[in-house]
């Protein structure tokens, strides 16, 4: 056995399952993948709430550079696909909570609640900048 | 019939000699990241258009740095535990595969404790 290899390339190639490709799509694959996509974006995206704390830790000077960076038009375009991809990931999280205990693992039922996460992701997220939005008045 | 030796069998702890422990802490991070979360995004809405010194007296508050400085460790904690799945996955080549995962390790570790830090800065009068 080549220690090294996980892809059972080589001298000891074994059948492999199919993979993705080999598939149609279905909103639960689709889900799942995106629970993944969103996991990696917030990862670097506490870079950038990371940031925000430090810059306020820091003072006035570098409060005010980081609020207008965030302010600015790419600024805010960054933050609502951050907000987009907490409330996904919080909703996605859940669903796995609740498969956790077995239930709502069915075909049908899993189908509807993957479309139900991303809808109620969608509705967070634009409650939270409408909420956002009349705060700042 | 089984290929594990009855040793292995008892202390039941899989290949990576960790059982369940990355499953379990995953989810609890994970539990614990919901209402964190939606006290940052209610923190983060409530502070609109504040200035430092605003910013800094909300951090005063010992509930707010509280809920702040829990935010960040769990958030670390969780994804540093999901992006090692991600990397485990998708980097086959040994060598590599533990400098990413040591990468990871530093990476949450860091960010955790500047965030850690700037909030304690600010609760303490920054
Ligand atoms: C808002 C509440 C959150 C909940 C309920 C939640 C829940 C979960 C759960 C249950 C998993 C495991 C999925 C699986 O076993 O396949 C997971 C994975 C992950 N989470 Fe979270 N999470 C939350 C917030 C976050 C945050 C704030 C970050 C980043 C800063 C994050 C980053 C990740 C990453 C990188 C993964 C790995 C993704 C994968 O393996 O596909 N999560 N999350």
């Amino acid at each position: 056995m080549s220690g090294n290899s996980r892809t059972g390339g080589g001298a000891d190639a074994r059948p492999l399952s199919p993979h993705l490709q080999i598939y149609r799509p279905a909103i639960t694959m689709t889900m799942s993948i995106v629970h993944r996509i969103t996991g990696a974006a917030l990862y670097f995206g506490t870079l950038i709430v990371i940031g925000w704390l430090a810059s306020a830790a820091s003072g006035p000077a570098a409060f005010d550079t980081a609020q207008n960076l965030l302010g600015s038009f790419l600024g805010r375009l960054v933050l609502f696909g951050y907000t987009w991809a907490l409330f996904h990931h919080m909703l996605g999280g859940i669903r796995h909570f609740i498969w956790d205990t077995g239930a709502m693992l069915d075909k049908h039922t899993a189908s509807k609640v993957a479309w139900a996460s991303l809808g109620g992701s969608v509705a967070l997220t634009l409650l939270a900048w409408v909420i956002g939005y009349a705060v700042m008045g | 019939m089984s290929m594990r030796t009855p040793l292995s069998r008892v202390r039941g702890l899989g290949s990576a000699g960790e059982g369940t422990g990355h499953f379990w802490k995953q989810r609890l991070t994970g539990v614990a990241n919901v209402p964190l979360v939606l006290g940052f995004v209610w923190f983060v809405i409530c502070g609109l258009g504040s200035t430092q010194a605003e910013f800094a007296a909300r951090v005063s508050s010992p509930l707010v740095a509280a809920m702040l400085i829990l935010f960040i460790v769990s958030g670390v904690v969780h994804m540093k535990l999901g992006m090692q799945v991600i990397i485990e996955d998708y980097v086959p080549a040994e060598g590599t595969r533990i400098a990413a995962l040591i990468a990871n390790i530093f990476f949450c570790a860091a960010v955790g404790l500047v965030g850690v830090l700037a909030v304690l800065k600010l609760a303490f009068g920054g």
